[in-house]
Order: C-alpha cells, then structure tokens, then sequence
C-alpha cells in the first residue's frame, strides 16, 4: 500500500473507524425504514428518522467504476498508480476506496467484478480498501 | 408560458468582457484579474464603479474584490459552489435585480489557476470534514483523480468508449484553431488524443483534461429597463430561464453514477423559467472540466436521448457547421480553465449573441450555458438571448 493522507474520525464517524482499527466494516442501518446508508451520521438520510444502528456487514461488493491514478500525490506514493474506484457493498452502499492486489491494468479490473474488503494501516487507524474476490 | 420577473428578458447583462491577458498572466495577482475584468466590464457596460450596488463573486470574499475596486455594495453574493458559482451569482442577481433588493450587479472571477499568484495553495480537504475522511485518503483529491470517478460507468452502462472522450476533445479543438486566445490550438486526432497524449487518470489522458490557466471574467447585470439606457443597448443579453440544483459533496454519494440530478433538475428548471425546449436553442456551452462532463450534459440536459451522447458529437453536430454549435471557445478543455470556467462559459456565450466571438455561429438567437459545480456536486443552468421575448 502506497500510504497517502490520514483521516481525522470526528464523533458521527468514530465508530466506522475504530471497526476498521479491528479489521470489521462497520455501516448504519435505520431501524425506522431499513435501509443501510453511507457515510455516517446520527440520523438516516432516507427518512430522517434517528433511530439508527451500527451494523456489522460482510464487505462484499462489486466493482461500479474507477480511475488508475498516474499522478498521485504525496503523502501517497507518486510512483505507484492507484485504483481509484467506487465500489457498491451487498448492502447497497457504495463507498470511494481503494482496490489493491490487482495490476493497476484496466484488463485486470473489469466492472461489475466483485470485490471484498480488507483493511490496510493508515497513520493510527486501518483504512477500508478492496480486493477483487478470489483474486491473489 | 408566463414567467417570473427574473426571468423572461426581464433582466440584461449589460456588460461582460475577461481579463486582458489569458492564458499565462505572471504578473497578476488573483485580486488583480478579478479587478482587470471587472473594469473591463464596466468599460463594455458603459458604466462606472459608481453605478454598481451589488457585488457577488467566489473565490475571494465579495468584499475583498468590492474594496480593492472602490465599490460599497449594498448587496453582497458570497456564493461558492465551485466552479459553477458565478452562473448562480447571476441567477441570484436576476431575482435580485427583480426583487428591487439591487439594481446594477458586478460579478466578478478571476484566477492564477496556472501562476499562483496571490492564490492559496491547492486547497487540501482537511482530514476531518466528509470528504478528508472518506475521499482524501484513497487518492482522490485533484479533479483529474476525482471528477474523472464515474467516467468508466457511464461508457459502459452505454456501450461506449474511451474514443467517446477523444471525440469531445477534437470536436472542440476545431473551434479552438478559430481561436486566437485559445490555450491549445494544434489540431489533433482521435487516435493521437487515446495514444500520444500522456496518461493522466485511466480512462484520461492528458487532452481529456482541462487546461490550467490564469484569467478571468465579470458581468454587469441590470434590469432590462434600464439596459435601454445605456451605451451599450444595443449589445444587452437577456435572461430568459435559470435554474440551480446540489447533490452530494463526495464523489461516492451521487444518486447515480451514469446520470447527474443535478443537471436533469436544473436544466428543466430553466427550460420551464424560459418557456423553451431543446429546439429552441441555437448554442450551447456545456461547462468541461473533463471530457466526459459534455456527455452527461448532452443527455442529462434532454439534447440527446440515453446513449447518444457520443454518436452525437462524433456525427460532427457539435463541430463547426454542426446543428448545435457547442462550447465555441474551444472549452475548458482548449480555451482556457482557470480552475472555476463557468465564467468563461457565459462569456462565450454573449459573445455568439452579439456576434463578436473568435469563431462566430451565424444567427444564435438563444444560447444555454450548462454549469456543474464541486466535482458532481453542484450545477447552474442558464439561458440567454440576443432580444426580448
């Protein structure tokens, strides 16, 4: 992982970042309508209501679009191409992220793959990034 | 079809002109363009900054332009929204003007997008607001490695390719090679745009991006009425619809990722404010920080149906000649992209109404000028015309 900017959790986020620090992926559920929602907050953005939950989910997905970076910017690694990309969990959600252990070779990231978390170290936190599923 | 007294000709741009320099201004300061095109304005207008009430710019504060010109405003638009913050100055200024809360608008832009000359550095999206926290850390900070996100979805949901993007770049570097104060002016191929540019964010190479430029623009805006009055008469431009919408602040949360809310809500906004359709427009600007911008565009905004976009720019209907002349400075992409165009844009677009452009279309009557915002967070829509309906 090539490294790059660190996050600043802030109270509504918290609780996603420290289930990232424990290797879990961690997103609201309103209990009023059922549906899951990203990024966090204390209500749901559906239908306001503040009854929401912090759920456990499986980090699986599927790959919705991306572009391979040739100019990253420090504090990531300039030399190194990034995947970045927009993934859409089972859940729903779609989230920005990072797709590593694939060649940075769009014959290798084909869309509507699908795609499963992992957790790389940031600074002192863990960032949610994804993998293609059942690649190396 | 009746119209609200902000819209409907009801309200004139009376003066419009962009920065003496263009391009690469060393020796100017942000500040400074901001003042050149705004004196500029005012020269083409006729007026002085005496007659100016109301000032509206983003950027800079309002009352940082306003003081260093020598105007007290008693009407003040801070509104930033991006690049496309100066269309809503004026759609604010029309209901303004309307309103009776102003009577002569200023609108100012100016940017060292390219020198940095009295500009902060790159803005870095601190590390606890949304986007430092879910967007930063994985890379996406400059537009070319944000903006571009999406891009690959709606190519594919389509059918469509990465020529689709080359296409929209060659389509107005034709209008660019008219232009002498255009930025890139070579011309250039499909295949040279997919294989001689530099990569810069897969599926984009280097011409699929805007240039980066220092420049500016300003408006002067006053009711239709009063436009009679002045010098410039003769040469007043007409708002004839608006409309304004925002969506997400992160790239990940658009509604959908092949199509913008943003651009179907505000674009119909300011056909229903014009009382037009699609038909009825002679030339579109379609702001294009990046070449797969115009594609949403052209289908969001109703032009083409779902999928055509691409078909529609390589047919040449967009070129010289084509049935809808679009961005005929060259674009954000071959004129000039200062870091916020959308004034380019709206001066483009008088230019064609008053038939002083680099590369004039014969007879444009109506003009749309699509704007988007933050990425796709924000977008502007407006509609000029050269008469009074």
């Amino acid at each position: 992982m090539p490294g790059g900017a660190v996050p600043t959790p802030t109270p509504d986020t918290v609780p996603f970042w420290e289930a990232a620090r424990q290797d879990r992926l961690a997103v609201q559920q309103c209990q009023s309508c059922g549906r899951y929602y990203f990024y966090p907050r204390d209500h749901c953005p559906f239908c306001s209501s503040g009854d929401v939950l912090w759920r456990d989910v499986s980090g699986s997905g599927r790959l919705i679009s991306y572009v391979i970076n040739y100019r990253p910017l420090q504090p990531a690694d300039p030399e190194s191409p990034q995947v970045i990309a927009l993934v859409e969990l089972d859940e729903g959600v779609r989230m920005l992220t990072n797709i590593v252990g694939s060649p940075a070779d769009p014959d290798a990231l084909p869309l509507d793959a699908p795609v499963t978390v992992g957790f790389e170290p940031r600074g002192e936190w863990k960032l949610p990034v994804f993998r293609l599923a059942g690649g190396q | 079809m009746s119209t609200s007294p902000m819209h409907g000709g009801n309200v004139a741009v009376v003066g419009a002109a962009e920065t003496t320099g263009l391009g690469v201004v060393p020796d100017m300061s942000m500040v400074q363009l901001h003042a050149d095109a705004a004196r500029n304005a005012l020269a083409d207008a006729g007026l002085t900054v005496a007659d100016i009430d109301g000032i509206a710019t983003a950027g800079p504060l309002p009352m940082e332009v306003s003081h260093y010109l020598g105007i007290t405003p008693t009407w003040v638009d801070g509104t930033m929204v991006g690049g496309c913050s100066f269309m809503l100055h004026v759609r604010h200024a029309a209901a303004a003007i309307a309103a009776g809360a102003a009577t002569t608008v200023l609108v100012t832009h100016g940017e060292s997008g390219r020198s940095r000359v009295g500009m902060s550095r790159y803005a870095t999206r601190a590390p606890d607001t949304v986007s430092g926290q879910f967007e930063v850390p994985y890379g996406a900070l400059m537009p070319y490695a944000t903006f571009t996100v999406p891009a690959l979805r709606f190519l594919h949901e389509r059918g469509m390719n990465r020529a689709d993007l080359a296409e929209v770049v060659v389509a107005q570097r034709e209008w660019a090679m008219a232009n002498p104060r255009a930025f890139r002016r070579k011309p250039i191929t499909v295949d040279e745009v997919l294989n001689d540019s530099p990569p810069v964010a897969y599926p984009f190479t280097r011409d699929m991006c805007c240039v980066v430029t220092d420049g500016g623009g300003a408006l002067v805006l006053t009711a239709a009425d009063r436009a009679a009055d002045l010098p410039s008469a003769s040469r007043a431009v007409y708002l004839l619809g608006s409309g304004e919408a925002g969506e997400s602040p992160i790239m990940s949360q658009m509604t959908d990722v092949d199509s913008f809310g943003g651009f179907r809500s505000s674009s119909a906004a300011a056909f229903a404010s014009a009382g037009l359709t699609q038909s009825d427009i002679d030339h579109l600007m379609c702001y294009d920080a990046f070449a797969h911008v115009p594609l949403y565009m052209l289908e969001d905004m109703g032009f083409v149906g779902r999928g055509e976009s691409g078909a529609f720019i390589a047919s040449g209907a967009t070129r010289p000649g084509g049935s809808l002349p679009m961005n005929t400075n060259g674009g954000g992409l071959s004129y000039t992209h200062t870091g916020m165009y959308s004034m380019f844009a709206m001066q483009e677009a008088i230019r064609q109404l008053r038939g002083e452009a680099a590369a004039q279309v014969p007879g444009v009557r109506t003009s749309f000028v699509q704007g988007v915002g933050m990425y796709f967070a924000a977008s502007a829509s407006l509609i000029f015309a050269n008469q009074r309906p």
